[in-house]
């Protein structure tokens, strides 16, 4: 995991691009009106968060992202889009006084957590000492994890993975009570 | 502010580093784009090109015609000449459509498809990034990622064929990405590993230690692997996003020139990247070389060239194997007929998904109480000593191994005799309708 | 100063954690659509993954024994395991509430207002 190493220029120029990436597409996500679209930057800002994982050292994360989120949840994101497609035409718009309080409390969020971000960078608080390299993260050591120090969470969530597919398919499945009652 | 020399050294700094040992970002992103135009760029055009002529060849001589003959020897230059066609014809988009994800889509195809080719082993050193912990599964990240180009295509092509093909991707490629993942994972157990280099050289040693013979459930698994990566790449008989006979061509409708060209690019090197996956993980990627390989690394007087030469040969070996694959991939298109979308789905959920499982439980079972002698006979173990064959469960291991061998073989030959015969009947066919019988009045 | 633009620290990720989560909030504040919403929900559990895999190798990468923790990475697995779960619930409520009204408008979703 060469390119993981701090201070290499390599990784610097590569998280600049992965980050920049992933950020633009969420503003995209944002401020887009077309619901596709908004669809389409989640998909690069989810690629661009996967190469940041691997950048990271994380490739297994990496991959999981892209298999999970990339080739999973967002293709069903999109099928629901195909699926309630006819109102496509009838724009959304948001109204003005809406998007002004989402406006500033979003840019009132992101100061304070900038601001205190650099105060506790300043002070030090982060102690910025990436692992020694030799300490990549072999694939046996995650699921050794995971069936051992995790394996509560894991059964709880494969549990509830289980419950949610019961309860999908039950949802999905009801029948439409008559065309349409109300407009 | 920064001042003239500190800009100074953070420049040179950025252009060339800290000498050869870390070398600086942008010799490192020239260096990469060199690798990538020399030998990733190439490589994908050329497969493209053979690919189509070999589909095209395979489809023609099924059905008792040559195929594409008259540019270059044996036609092999046709898809160079359907190349610079494609590249002179008008790019067309459509009005309505969504203009600009429309020009995209191709590339959200292409893209991870070509990144996939980074964790392929070409050979115990040729590969991009040598030590991927988990290649085989960022390889099946990146197939899982390209379907999202299909989607957008169609979606953007403002027209009811174009969107129903995406449809059907969408839910096709979604539920064959379960059993894709757990006939592969039946593989993995088996190998132990999901490093691509690692599990090709640990196959090396002879015909009964490939990974497909291993253990029962990990033969059944490969043909479980086949039939889901045809379905998760859309190839035939599981191409409803493009069938043609209903649907025009699917998301492809719209499509003309250069963009069109880009997902049949996508497609043929997903093929290769299914075929290679196939290969690595079952038909033994390296051959024999992988034993010498093991054994010229532990030799401290092993020399460079050796190494370089077995890489090589590795290499044609790894091609011609994941060739092999397509070329029944090919077979398979031009022979059996496209199913309708709800029996896709049928055989998905409810033929490979159970069968997936319960492989995955069977070779659980096997890795418990089957332990695995690889390597070759009288080096690691002696077959004909009693001693040997009765540690631990070896000759049972030994032996379902030595008999998966024999059926595989046999069903390589078969399949051979059959092609051999019905290739001899096609001849004969032809010299009598050269030279028709006289008409007996 | 000019090498800590190139050294990339946890700061780092963890601004553009920052970045992402104000994203999607933005997203779920403004967007009538109920499945843009879901987009919205999305960014900010990817904001939130970074920063526990950000922290996983930069600050709580040693366990006490001095192996190699992976709480971040792990818990980072199950959020977005849970992130799939939340989208098949969510997707097919949307679904459910598309028959009914035939909208995906959060708007029109007030039947039950008194």
């Amino acid at each position: 995991m060469m390119l993981g190493q701090a201070g290499f220029p390599m990784g610097a120029v590569l998280f600049y691009g992965f980050a920049l990436g992933a950020g633009l597409s969420a503003m995209g996500v944002a401020l887009s009106r077309n619901i596709v679209r908004q669809a389409v930057c989640l998909l690069f800002a989810l690629a661009s968060v996967a190469g940041l994982y691997y950048l990271l050292g994380c490739e297994f994360l990496a991959a999981v992202q892209l298999v999970v989120y990339a080739g999973g949840t967002l293709i069903l994101i999109v099928f629901g889009v195909m699926l309630t497609s006819s109102e496509l035409s009838a724009k959304f718009v948001p109204r003005r006084g809406e998007v002004m309080v989402a406006l500033g409390i979003g840019a009132v969020l992101l100061m304070g957590l900038i601001v205190g971000l650099c105060a506790a960078a300043g002070s030090g608080a982060f102690g910025d000492a990436p692992l020694a390299l030799d300490r990549d993260y072999p694939v046996d050591r995650l699921g050794l994890a995971m069936l051992g120090d995790y394996l509560a969470p894991f059964e709880v969530v494969s549990v509830l993975l289980l419950v949610v597919m019961i309860g999908a398919a039950y949802l999905a499945k009801a029948r439409r009570k008559g065309q349409g009652v109300q407009g | 502010m920064l001042s003239m020399a500190e800009a100074g050294t953070f420049f040179e700094q950025l252009f060339f580093g800290w000498g050869s040992e870390r070398p600086g970002a942008v010799v490192s992103v020239i260096y990469g784009m060199i690798v990538v135009v020399v030998f990733f760029m190439p490589f994908v055009s050329v497969l493209g090109m053979i690919c189509i002529w070999g589909e095209r060849k395979v489809a023609g001589h099924m059905q008792n015609r040559p195929g594409p003959n008259r540019v270059g020897p044996f036609g092999l230059l046709q898809s160079l000449a359907d190349g610079a066609k494609c590249v002179m014809k008008e790019d067309l988009v459509p009005e309505l459509g969504d203009r600009a994800l429309f020009r995209l889509a191709p590339y959200v195809a292409f893209a991870p498809v070509f990144v996939a080719l980074v964790a392929i082993p070409f050979g115990p050193e040729l590969t991009f990034e040598r030590h991927l912990n988990s290649g085989l599964f960022l390889i099946l990240a990146m197939l899982s990622v390209e379907v999202m180009g299909v989607i957008i295509a169609g979606w953007s092509s403002h027209n009811k064929w174009s969107t129903f093909g995406a449809m059907r991707e969408a839910c096709q490629m979604v539920s064959y990405e379960i059993p894709l993942g757990l006939s592969l994972l039946v593989g993995v157990m088996a190998a132990g590993t999901l490093n691509v280099v690692d599990m090709g050289l640990e196959q090396g040693g002879g015909l009964h230690t490939w990974g497909i013979f291993r253990s029962p459930f990990v033969f059944l698994a490969f043909f479980v692997y086949f039939v889901a990566s045809l379905a998760a790449n859309k190839r035939a008989p599981f191409d409803l996003a493009e069938s043609d006979s209903e649907l025009v061509a699917g998301y492809l409708t719209e499509y003309s020139g250069m963009r069109w060209a880009f997902f049949f690019f996508a497609e043929y090197t997903a093929m290769f990247v299914v075929g290679g996956i196939q290969a690595a993980l079952f038909l033994d990627p390296f051959g024999l070389i992988g034993y010498y390989h093991n054994q010229l690394s532990a030799d401290p007087q092993g020399h460079w060239v050796g190494m370089v030469v077995l890489n090589v040969m590795a290499a044609t070996i790894f091609i011609g194997k994941a060739g092999a694959v397509i070329l029944v991939q090919m077979w398979l298109r031009w022979t059996l007929p496209r199913p309708r979308i709800d029996q896709v789905l049928y055989v998905c959920v409810k033929v490979l998904l159970p069968m997936g499982c319960v492989l995955l439980l069977g070779e659980a079972l096997w890795q418990l109480f089957v332990p695995w002698r690889g390597g070759i006979p009288w080096k690691d173990y002696n077959p004909l000593s009693w001693g040997d064959l009765m540690k631990g469960g070896t000759a049972v291991g030994l032996g379902v191994q030595l008999a998966l061998m024999m059926v595989g073989v046999g069903m390589v030959v078969a399949v051979v005799v059959w092609v051999g015969r019905s290739a001899l009947d096609a001849k004969s066919v032809k010299k009598r309708r050269a030279e028709p019988e006289a008409i007996v009045v | 100063m000019v090498m800590g633009v190139m050294e990339i620290g946890l700061a780092h990720y963890l601004v553009l954690g920052a970045v992402l989560l104000v994203c999607g909030l933005v997203t779920i504040l403004t967007k009538r659509n109920a499945i843009g919403i879901l987009i919205g929900v999305e960014l900010v559990l990817n904001a939130a993954n970074i920063n526990l895999v950000a922290f996983n190798r930069y600050s709580h990468g040693v366990s006490e024994g001095g192996g190699v923790a992976l709480a971040g990475q792990v818990f980072a697995i199950f959020v977005i395991v849970l992130a799939a779960a939340e989208a098949a619930v969510a997707l097919s409520i949307f679904l459910n509430f598309y028959n009914n009204f035939t909208s995906v408008d959060v708007e029109k979703a007030k039947e039950l207002r008194g």
